[in-house]
């Protein structure tokens, strides 16, 4: 896994820390929030399938009964039969948030009067079997618009789904390793700085040390001398101001 | 208020008109799809399409998939069920889940 590529400061350090928490928190309300989604539509899913197989159970019957008017009405009675329907069908569609996904909800009305009197012909010239066919096709019509609601329902939660484990595995498998490892390469840096600074500090402090006691060895030196020989003095003040303007500082 | 449409060949879809809905006698795929794209700028919460004509349309279809309305719905045409609906409905599940855990096999 790369590491981002960033500054390894201090500053660096923390904005990755809050992200990682960030991060961290983000992925276990995903997680959940997937959890509960895959639970949701699977139950949509399995009831769907059953939604289904009725619906095209009760509508193979009505196409069968349809095929039968069909067979013995002709086509232009038929057809004539079915042109001003009696029955309208009103369709409102409301708002169901199911886990943040916003669902229709699909509440239909009929504008028939009477539900038993959906036939928008006369009884006189059509057969019995397209009477069967629209009552059927009536009652099998909520059932439909059931079907409807969870297909289209099942359809945006499966994309929900989709994004949020998409989410979910970015997080647990790009971004937080990323960041995890990013942070231990900014702490491995600084610690390393913070290293690289002590051993200098010690090794000037060394440095130092050596050198006052050079100068108090000296200084005592100078002290005995002049004790023991006052007129040396000053041609040994010579010698120390020489040294002191050749003397430099070893290499670090 | 919302409309409720069914695009499918005249025989199959000619009943839907007695109990009201909005039929669309088409039998040509291309045809299909125009007509599927003009009635769903218009307020149809839900188009149901015979899966004789669904099978030519599926990319088109896919477009709607995302939005919330219309729903665009597969049902049997007269010919029978060519079992493209369940197909959707494993299709989701696979979207979803990453793979067939629900109806796999059974068909």
């Amino acid at each position: 896994m790369e590491r981002l590529n960033v500054n390894p400061t201090r500053m660096m350090l923390t904005t990755l820390k809050k992200r990682l928490a960030t991060s961290v928190r983000g992925h276990k309300l995903l997680k959940d929030k997937r959890d509960e989604l895959m639970k949701e539509f699977l139950d949509l899913a399995r009831a769907n399938k059953e939604v289904r197989d009725e619906v095209e159970k009760q509508l193979a019957s009505v196409y069968s009964s349809f095929s039968v008017a069909s067979a013995v009405m002709s086509a232009e009675v038929l057809e004539e039969a079915l042109m001003f329907p009696k029955q309208g069908v009103q369709l409102e569609v409301g708002n169901q948030n199911v886990m943040s996904v916003n669902v229709p909800v699909f509440d239909f009305k009929t504008t028939a009067d009477d539900p038993t009197d959906i036939y928008p012909y006369g009884y006189a010239n059509t057969s019995g079997e397209l009477d069967m066919a629209i009552s059927d096709l009536s009652r099998a019509f909520p059932l439909m618009l059931q079907l409807a609601a969870k297909e289209k329902e099942a359809q945006m939660l499966a994309a929900e789904l989709e994004r949020t484990r998409r989410r979910v595995n970015a997080l647990e498998y790009v971004k937080i390793p990323q960041l995890e490892m990013t942070i231990k390469y900014i702490r491995m840096k600084l610690d390393e700085n913070e290293r690289g600074n002590q051993t200098r500090l010690m090794k000037v402090k060394d440095m130092i040390l050596e050198q006052s006691i050079k100068e108090r060895r000296e200084a005592d030196e100078r002290a005995f001398q002049e004790s023991v020989n006052p007129g040396e003095m000053a041609k040994i003040k010579r010698e120390t101001a020489v040294e002191e303007e050749t003397f430099q500082l070893p290499p670090a | 208020m919302y409309k409720i449409g069914v695009i499918g060949d005249r025989e199959s879809i000619l009943g839907f008109k007695a109990v009201g809905l909005d039929v669309f006698p088409i039998d040509d795929p291309e045809e299909a799809k125009k007509t599927l794209k003009r009635i769903a700028k218009e307020d149809f919460a839900i188009i149901y399409i015979t899966e004789q004509i669904y099978q030519y349309m599926m990319d088109l279809v896919d477009e709607y998939v995302d939005s919330r309305l219309p729903a665009i719905i597969p049902i049997p045409g007269k010919d029978g069920t060519l079992g493209i609906g369940m197909t959707s409905v494993k299709k989701s599940v696979e979207r979803a889940v990453g793979a067939d855990i629900l109806f796999g096999g059974d068909n």
